[in-house]
């Protein structure tokens, strides 16, 4: 009987995933169509750009590092039911911070102590970033996805400031970023593959050190309790306020620490498109997997291969990598309709 | 227009809101409808509008059967209603409330229909102004309003429910004044109210609904004991429990007031002792929510005293309150008390504060576990707390109680349990009160309040208009009391 | 440095610049009355912009641009309320996830056409009308879009506040079940408007790709302006004379911009791209900070503060956002 119940559940699952990606395919192979490319060989490239090869894969886990970092931060702020999409913002001030200690320690010839301090900092910067927007929140009132993307606005003018300012290459200042750090600053990576082994520890760490804290302690208890009922969670003796700025903060720091491996780890410099839109591609990532710890790191997996893996269109088919967001967003909004028509089926 | 009402039944699953119901309304008839709380008054009247359909029976205008699929057909068929909580649209002014519905097409006469207002609001003696928002109305223009706009429309039935709630006393003349006019042009009035008063001097005839049924009519001159009988039914049984040795003062409140609900709370005086078995009794929406809320510290007075336990409080703040050893359950349980999405065990969990940042989850699953037996809750500890019945709900609520609190405010604490359930919810409390706890509890079923309280408090409109012992009174009183009779 | 700045001129490219801006704004404003939020504006603004640019250039009419242009917009509006109304799913997230997906659709979709001339709509002075001094030069000497931007503006107020359609629109976003009391259907009107807003959010993306940053490419110009719209809703008090005239001051913040790079030849030209948008959204938010009692309070003494913060504060639909559900 429940061996039954546990089968059927499965397979109504299964069958969702599949009518989901059948919508998915059907959607982008329309797409293609429309534009005129030949589908099948779209998707071969895809495929063979990101884990084609052994480079090719390294790159995949280079955008899963920050992904995953992002989308378990996020994984908080929906719990206490708040939309965080300063994230983006979040990252690009992590990567402000960790910069400003790099340059700041350039000269100090304790490279470890120093990349050790960048670390802290770049946590700290996306976390305050994420507690501004929390504050604007609890105590203006103001919506958080317009504190979150006046925020982002600001942190991408700062970023712009201080390329072209005070942090500008000597000789031409451009798009292309700041003078890169010392060799020393950078993070050690594995030879052959690029993946800084640190950057690759910290995700994982986040995964798992998120899934301990939501199932284990009072945090992830509290955060669900506020956010599928606040007013009986107040009469839990809750605060909804504090909690709302713990959650920010939490993810706001997350957000920072992938700012900062894009900055230590894989562009050695601060870019203008330091936060690569992970900030957004994670809100979808963590909706996609259901608000769900241990799916978020596989779906930032897939979503990873595809931003990697259409790269490869504008040189060998002439499309336009952005491919890849198309896929994402069809994905995303076929499994809303999948669920909603199923929800509405049983009824 | 003659309305006829055959037989009509509304059931809810098992619940029977309307069990054979006959009614007729005559040309020019004021008819009133008098029962309790939850006596299928409500349900009746959304069937005759339109609003739900019934499960059995038919309606008849002018003695052949219509159907309506939806409000807007029975207003086109010339009956309309006045909801208790207006349904209008507050942020948007009153001559567009008053056109919205009557106008077509790209234009709005504006001044035309202001003129109508005005000429039939004068006629009617209501002042109202066309031009602010309807949201800076009291609830009493708010209902000129909507009754010059159903005129408007052409009604010839007109629907009231509970219309003198929450308005002043002018007010209520003028609509009374109102009434009889359209009666005396040949329109119908229904009346559904629970106070007699108003009954006894608008209505030519009444029909009582007890437990979703008639049981009685009468035509004007009324009886008014003969009326109370007919709402309350035969006196109920003994009290339960013998009075408790009163201990210390637990709360104080002196002119306490605060807003909310529809009546708010005003100039609340009094004085709970320990051991006391308190019974609030009123009609819904009188005063007793708030009361509670305030008086568990989760909602802020705006003006007045509170004295916890000998000592000063500052209103609103609901861990203080707690700290005290306050413990409020609230009535709409998945709404305000329990939270969906988490289980037993996961409710447990956030109740015991044993550890600071670590869940203990063996203990909370033991917890859960033996909870569930001891308050006998079908479930187990990883059901979700939504996907329980009512009365488990009720169960898990109640098993969220301190083991030593001081004062426990209870809200309709055994509303929709069986009989056996509800008997056991009272030998619980009564085991608290035993052990010298305050314990205050607002309900609806008169019976109930008569078998377990000491004191009883009857509130109306946000005032506490009777406060006595429960073996110096009887059902009778508290009836006329809750009614808004008190002398 | 003041005399370089022609106020004619100045004010000229303001009107100009904020014409696809107030048809953005205003379309949201029509849906939001309904109580439907459209998030997903930026991402429809992108679209629609390389949809009119695609279609002008293969066609050779602008009409045709426009015209499709507002039907992809009302399309991707019509997503939004399919998945709210009927289906039941969160505006937000569906409205967030269409403004990442047209995005990327419309750089996808429009890479063939990135970098080319095509039409685009010329000006049309008005006759007699732009000798005006000042006045005529103004408002009088731009090509149609933007005539077509003053004229909604009187418009879709007559309409909402003046008609008995608008009363019935306002009506379903207040309240919608009393409006099903009055024989309304709430759902079939949110669904309308919402498909209204979405086509007037088409035509603003076509104003960016047909007249006031003509062509195609990544990026096209007006991306971040969607997001501004939403701001501009909520700073209007969902009034959309005065979303508009908050369309204006964005516009005007950035054609200060301009002249801020002669200025302070120190600071990037970039920051004074960007910086418009910050200073918009903080706007909105200090003006939703200013409506607190405690600096309503500490606003006694200082009248004009007050009157500003009057005629700017609006209180939103009340259902605004919660789709009605029968039972």
């Amino acid at each position: 009987m429940q061996l039954n119940k546990s089968l059927q559940s499965g397979f109504t699952l299964l069958l969702n995933g599949v009518l989901t990606l059948i919508v998915m395919f059907c959607f982008t192979t329309l797409i293609l169509l429309v534009a005129g490319a030949p589908p099948l060989a779209a998707y071969y490239h895809i495929f063979k750009g990101s884990l084609g090869s052994w480079i090719t894969f390294g790159h995949v886990i280079k955008t899963w590092i920050p992904l995953t970092l992002c989308s378990a931060g996020l994984i908080y702020t929906f719990r206490i039911g708040l939309w965080n999409i300063g994230v983006e913002g979040q990252i690009m001030m992590g990567a402000v911070f960790s910069t400003a200690l790099l340059r700041w320690g350039a000269d100090w010839n304790q490279p470890f102590g120093v990349i050790g301090l960048a670390f802290a900092a770049g946590i700290a910067g996306g976390a305050i970033w994420a507690i501004i927007a929390g504050f604007l929140k609890t105590k203006g009132g103001v919506n958080e996805i317009f504190a979150g993307l006046g925020l982002n606005f600001v942190a991408q003018g700062f970023i712009l400031w201080l390329i072209f300012g005070p942090w500008r290459r000597p000789g031409v200042a451009s798009m292309s970023g700041t003078e890169p750090f010392p060799y020393q600053l950078w993070l050690s990576t594995w030879p052959g593959l690029r993946i800084a082994p640190a950057g690759l520890a910290l995700a994982i760490g986040a995964v798992l050190l998120t899934a301990l804290i939501l199932k284990y302690t009072r945090v992830g208890l509290n955060l669900k309790a506020i956010g599928n009922n606040a007013q009986a969670a107040r009469l839990f003796g809750l605060n909804p306020q504090r909690n709302m700025i713990l959650a920010m903060l939490l993810a706001g720091g997350l957000a920072g620490l992938a700012g900062n491996i894009q900055v230590t780890g894989v562009y050695h410099r601060l870019l203008p498109a330091i936060s690569s839109n992970y900030g957004y591609l994670a809100l979808m990532v963590v909706m996609l997997s259901n608000y769900n710890i241990w799916a978020a790191p596989l779906v930032a997996l897939f979503f990873a291969c595809l931003n990697v893996g259409s790269i490869q269109l504008p040189m060998v088919l002439r499309l336009d990598s952005s491919l890849s967001g198309v896929i994402q967003g069809s994905l995303v909004l076929a499994t809303l309709a999948v669920q909603a028509w199923r929800v509405k089926r049983n009824k | 227009m003659r309305i006829e009402l055959q037989d009509i039944h509304k059931y809810y699953g098992p619940v029977r809101a309307n069990n054979g119901i006959s009614l007729t309304v005559a040309p020019g008839e004021i008819h009133g409808i008098l029962g309790e709380n939850g006596a299928g008054k409500s349900t009746l009247m959304k069937i005759l509008t339109g609003f739900i359909h019934a499960t059995q029976g038919s309606i008849l205008i002018n003695a052949s059967p219509v159907k309506f699929q939806n409000p807007a057909q029975s207003s086109q068929l010339g009956i309309g209603m006045l909801y208790q909580d207006p349904l209008d649209f507050p942020l948007m002014t009153v001559l567009d409330n008053f056109m919205l519905g009557l106008t077509d097409g790209l234009s709005v006469e504006t001044d035309q229909f202001r003129d109508k207002l005005k000429e039939l609001a004068t006629s009617f003696g209501f002042q109202i102004n066309p031009d602010i928002p309807v949201q800076r109305l009291t609830i009493g223009e708010r209902q000129q309003l909507e009754i010059v706009r159903l005129l408007v429309l052409g009604i010839e039935v007109l629907v009231l429910d509970e219309p003198t709630t929450g308005i002043s006393e002018v007010q209520k003349r003028l609509l009374f004044q109102a009434l009889k006019k359209l009666a005396a042009d040949g329109k119908s009035v229904i009346l559904v109210s629970h106070k007699l008063e108003d009954v006894e001097t608008l209505c030519d005839r009444v029909t009582v609904l007890r437990y979703g049924a008639v049981t009685g009519a009468m035509e004007s001159p009324f009886d008014t004991e003969e009326l109370l009988k007919m709402m309350f039914g035969a006196p109920p049984a003994q009290p339960l429990r013998k009075a408790a040795q009163l201990g210390a003062s637990v709360l104080e409140m002196k002119q306490v007031y605060a807003s909310g609900g529809r009546a708010g709370l005003e100039d609340c005086n009094l004085t709970f002792r320990e051991g006391e078995m308190i019974g609030l009794a009123g009609l819904e929406g009188s005063g007793q929510g708030v009361f509670l809320r305030v008086a568990s510290g989760v909602q802020k007075p705006s003006l007045g005293e509170i004295t916890l336990r000998g000592s000063r409080i500052k209103g609103g703040d609901y861990s203080a309150f707690k700290y005290a050893g306050t413990a409020f359950l609230p009535a709409s349980r998945l709404e305000e008390g329990l939270i969906p999405g988490l289980t037993m065990t996961e409710h447990y969990a956030l109740q015991n504060k044993n550890s600071k940042f670590l869940i203990p989850w063996t203990q909370a699953y033991q917890q859960a576990k033996e909870r569930i037996k001891l308050f006998r809750i079908k479930g187990k500890p990883q059901t979700f707390a939504h996907a329980l019945s009512g009365g488990n709900q009720q169960r898990l609520l109640l098993s969220f109680l301190p083991d030593k609190p001081k004062l426990l405010l209870l809200e309709n604490p055994t509303r929709g349990l069986d009989l056996e359930s509800a008997h056991w919810v009272w030998q619980r409390l009564c085991n608290y009160a035993d052990q010298k706890v305050c314990i205050v509890f607002a309900s609806s079923e008169l019976d109930e309040i008569l078998m377990v309280a000491d004191r009883i408090l009857v509130f109306f409109d946000g005032r506490i208009i009777k406060d006595v012992k429960s073996d110096e009174t009887d059902a009778d009183e508290l009836g006329r009391a809750i009614a808004g009779k008190s002398d | 440095m003041i005399s370089d700045l022609n106020l004619t001129i100045l004010f000229a490219s303001v009107i100009a610049g904020a014409a696809p801006v107030v048809l953005a704004a205003i379309g949201e404003t029509i849906t939001e009355k309904a109580g439907i939020i459209n998030l997903s504006l930026d991402g429809t603004i992108l679209l629609s912009a390389m949809t009119a640019f695609a279609v002008a250039f293969e066609t050779d009419s602008l009409m045709l641009g426009f015209g499709a242009a507002g039907i992809v917009g009302a399309c991707v509006a019509g997503i939004v309320a399919l998945f709210s109304i009927y289906l039941g799913q969160s505006q937000v997230a569906v409205g967030f996830v269409l403004t990442l997906m047209c995005r990327d659709l419309a750089y996808f979709l429009g890479n063939p056409y990135s970098r080319l001339q095509g039409p685009q709509a010329s000006p049309l002075p008005l006759p007699f009308l732009k000798e005006i001094p000042f006045f005529g030069s103004v408002f009088c000497n731009h090509n149609l879009p933007v005539y077509l931007s003053l004229v909604l503006i009187f418009i879709s107020w007559m309409y909402i506040y003046r008609t008995s359609y608008g009363l019935k629109l306002r009506s379903v976003g207040e309240n919608p079940a009393a409006s099903y009391v009055r024989g309304i259907n709430p759902r079939k009107i949110q669904l309308a408007y919402t498909l209204c807003g979405g086509f007037l959010v088409g035509i603003s993306g076509a104003v960016f790709s047909l007249a006031i940053k003509p062509g195609w490419g990544r990026p096209q110009g007006c991306e971040g302006v969607g997001w501004i719209a939403l701001a501009l809703v909520i700073f209007g008090g969902w009034h959309p004379v005065r979303a508009a005239a908050g369309a204006y001051f964005f516009s005007f913040l950035q054609v200060i911009g301009i002249y801020g790079q002669s200025w302070l030849p120190s600071v990037p030209a970039q920051v004074f791209q960007v910086a418009p948008f910050p200073l918009m959204i903080f706007t909105l938010a200090l003006m939703h900070l200013a409506q607190k009692e405690t600096v309503l309070s500490w606003t006694e003494e200082k009248a004009w503060i007050r009157t500003l913060i009057r005629m700017f504060s609006g209180t939103a639909p009340q259902s605004l956002g919660k789709p009605y559900q029968t039972d």
